[in-house]
C-alpha cells in the first residue's frame, strides 16, 4: 500500500528539514572554517580575502614564545600520556575484571573527574598544591592532566575489554603460565588496540587543556593554549588564526587516528 | 567478574596505583577545597582555619545570589536554544538515509574535537565590531541604499552602526549553544534512532498530521533522550567558566568566572571554594535526576 507513494516518513526529503540542517551545519562551521580560511589571507585587517600567503605561518613558527609553549604542551602531555594510559589501563582492567566491596561508590569517585565542572577541578588543584607548598609550574599542571585523564582511559580500556573471551586466561593458566606470563602474552595484546587509542585520547586531552592547565601553571611554564589565550585576549590576528590552525589540525589527526584504531579493534 | 578475594595481590597490584593517583591527586584536593569552604579568609588573602559557614552564607547573599541565578537562567535559556536547534538536527540525522547518517553525525562531532578555546576564539571574529557579522550586515545595508538611492527613494537607512554583538550576554549564550550542541544531539539521535518507526505510521495513518505526530508521538517518544540531552546542555553550561570569559562584558558574569575571581584577583579562596562546592552540589543534584530518569525509562545515559 504504502509502497506507491513516498515514505511520509522521510524527512530528509523534505525542504524544510534539508534547509535546517544547511543552517545548522553552517552554524557549526562557519566560525572554524572561517578562521582557518584567514590564516592564508594576505592582509592585517583579517577581514577581507587579499589573496593567499603561508606569511603568518612563517611568523607563528618564527614567534620563540609560541616554540616554548609548544615544546611545554608536547612535554606535559607526552609524560602524561605515557604514565595515565599505565595508570587508567590498570584501573579499566581491574574495573572489568574485579567485583569488590563498595564497588559503586569507588567507581562513582573514579569517573567523577569526567562530570565536575573544569573550574571546580582547576581552583581544588590550586588549593592542594598551596597547602602541600609546591610551587606551579609544568609539574604541576602534569599532575593535574594525569589525574583526569585516568578515568577517560579506563573508559576506553573497560569497553575493550568487554569483547575479551575469559577462557583464554584460564587456558593459560592451565597450561602452567604464571599471572605475570599470561597477562604479558594473553591479556596485554588483546588490551593493546584499547592501550593505544586510549593513548590519544589522553594525548588530545592534555594537549586542549586549557581551564585546569590556566589555574596550575605557574611563571615559565606557558603551555601552547595558554599562550594562544593571552594572544586571543589582546586583538584577532592571522598569526593566532595559523597558531590555532595547527593546534586544530593536531587533534584532528591524532582523534581520526584513535577513532581508526578502535573501530578496526571492533571490527576483528 | 570475579571476586577480589580470588587473587587479592594481583587485584592490589592492578587497582592500589591509580586509585593512589586519584586519591591523592583528585579527592583530597575536593577534600581540602571543601575545608577551606568552612574557613575564613585574612587580611592578606591568607586562609585561617574556622568553622563557621559564613561563606555559604555569603554565596547566598543578594549580590552573589544574582550571579548564581544569572549561570542558571544563561543554563536554561542556552539549554532551550540548543533544543531548538539540535532537536531537528537529531531528527534530520535519524531519518536520514542510511548512507548518510555516519557523515552526518561525524560532521557535528568533528567540531567538538577542536580546541574547546579556539572554538570561542572564533565566535570573537565573527562577532565583534569589525568581525564578520558585522561587515555582512554592513554589505546588505551598503546594498539596500544603493537600491533605495536606484528607485528613486530618499536614503532613509542612514549610516551604517555596527551592532554590539560581542562582549554581553547574548555572546555566552551563541558560544554555549555553539559548544555544547554534540553533547544535546547525541543522546536525542541515540533515542530516536531505537524508536519503532512504525508508530509514527500508524499516527500519520489514522489522520494526524506531522506537526501533531510530532508533539503527540515522536518527541514523547524520545523523552528520555531529551531530557538526558537537555540536562546534560544544562550542567555543562551552569558550569562554564572559559565562554564568558572570552566572550562575556560586565553584565554576564556567572558562577565559573566567579569561583576563578577568588582564586586570582580576589585573593579570597574559602570564599571561592564555598561556591565552587555550591556549583558541585548543583551538578551532582543534575547528575543525580539525569541518572535517575534514565535508569527508570530505560533511556540512554
Amino acid at each position: 500500500m504504502a509502497r506507491d507513494r513516498a515514505n511520509p516518513l522521510d524527512y530528509s526529503r523534505k525542504t524544510w528539514m534539508q534547509l535546517a540542517l544547511a543552517g545548522t551545519f553552517l552554524f557549526l562551521y562557519f566560525p572554524i572554517v572561517s578562521l582557518v580560511a584567514f590564516s592564508f589571507n594576505d592582509s592585517k585587517r583579517n577581514i577581507t580575502w587579499q589573496g593567499f600567503t603561508l606569511r603568518y605561518y612563517e611568523k607563528a613558527f618564527d614567534n620563540a614564545q609560541l616554540h616554548e609553549a609548544f615544546l611545554n604542551s608536547l612535554i606535559v602531555a607526552g609524560i602524561s600520556t605515557t604514565v595515565s594510559t599505565i595508570l587508567g589501563g590498570m584501573l579499566g582492567l581491574s574495573l572489568y575484571r574485579y567485583r569488590f566491596p563498595i564497588q559503586g561508590p569507588y567507581e562513582g569517585m573514579v569517573h567523577l573527574p569526567i562530570v565536575i565542572p573544569e573550574i571546580c577541578m582547576a581552583v581544588a588543584m590550586v588549593a592542594f598544591f598551596a597547602t602541600v607548598d609546591m610551587p606551579l609550574g609544568l609539574t604541576t599542571i602534569t599532575i593535574s592532566h594525569i589525574a583526569f585523564s585516568i578515568p577517560f582511559v579506563a573508559v576506553v580500556i573497560r569497553a575493550r575489554m568487554a569483547g575479551f573471551d575469559q577462557s583464554l586466561e584460564e587456558v593459560s593458566f592451565d597450561l602452567g603460565a604464571n599471572q605475570w606470563q599470561t597477562f604479558w602474552n594473553v591479556t596485554l595484546p588483546y588490551m593493546k588496540p584499547g592501550l593505544v587509542a586510549g593513548a590519544l585520547l589522553a594525548f588530545t586531552l592534555s594537549l586542549d587543556d586549557f581551564v585546569i592547565t590556566f589555574f596550575t601553571s605557574g611563571p615559565g611554564s606557558t603551555t601552547f593554549p595558554i599562550k594562544i589565550y593571552s594572544m586571543v585576549r589582546f586583538s584577532v590576528t592571522p598569526e593566532v588564526n595559523a597558531a590555532s590552525t595547527v593546534l586544530i589540525v593536531l587533534t584532528l589527526a591524532l582523534t581520526l587516528a584513535a577513532l581508526i584504531i578502535q573501530s578496526r579493534s571492533q571490527g576483528k | 567478574m570475579q571476586s577480589w578475594r580470588k587473587n587479592k595481590l594481583v587485584f592490589a597490584v592492578l587497582a592500589l596505583p591509580p586509585t593512589a593517583w586519584l586519591v591523592i591527586f583528585f579527592t583530597l584536593p575536593l577534600i581540602i577545597m571543601w575545608v577551606y569552604s568552612f574557613a575564613e579568609r585574612g587580611p592578606q588573602g591568607q586562609i585561617v582555619l574556622a568553622l563557621n559557614f559564613a561563606n555559604y552564607v555569603r554565596a547566598i547573599e543578594w549580590i552573589h545570589l544574582g550571579i548564581i541565578w544569572k549561570s542558571v537562567w544563561i543554563a536554561a535559556i542556552t539549554t532551550v536554544i540548543t533544543f531548538a536547534v539540535g532537536f531537528p538536527l537529531a531528527m534530520g540525522i535519524a531519518f536520514a538515509p542510511a548512507r548518510w547518517k555516519n557523515l552526518l553525525l561525524l560532521l557535528v562531532i568533528l567540531p567538538f574535537w577542536t580546541n574547546l578555546l579556539i572554538r570561542t576564539y572564533a565566535w570573537i571574529a565573527v562577532l565583534r565590531t569589525r568581525g564578520f557579522l558585522n561587515f555582512g550586515l554592513e554589505w546588505v545595508h551598503e546594498k539596500f541604499s544603493m537600491l533605495l538611492a536606484f528607485i528613486g527613494l530618499p536614503d532613509m537607512m542612514g549610516e551604517f552602526q555596527a551592532l554590539e554583538l560581542l562582549y554581553n550576554q547574548k555572546a555566552v549564550v551563541i558560544g554555549l549553544v555553539y559548544v555544547y550542541l554534540p553533547f544535546l544531539v547525541l543522546p536525542i539521535y541515540a533515542t530516536l534512532e531505537k524508536l519503532d518507526k512504525s508508530y509514527l505510521e500508524v499516527s500519520l495513518d489514522l489522520g494526524a498530521g506531522h506537526v501533531r505526530t510530532l508533539f503527540s508521538v515522536t518527541m514523547p517518544l524520545a523523552l528520555p533522550g531529551i531530557v538526558s540531552g537537555c540536562l546534560l546542555a544544562f550542567i555543562l553550561s551552569m558550569g562554564t567558566f572559559l565562554t564568558p570569559t572570552l566572550l562575556g562584558g560586565t553584565d554576564s558574569e556567572m558562577i565559573g568566572t566567579l569561583i576563578a575571581r577568588q582564586f586570582s584577583s580576589s585573593r579570597d579562596w574559602p570564599f571561592g571554594s564555598a561556591l565552587s562546592f555550591l556549583l558541585l552540589y548543583l551538578t551532582f543534584i543534575m547528575l543525580w535526576v539525569r541518572a535517575s530518569l534514565a535508569g527508570r525509562k530505560g533511556g540512554p545515559i
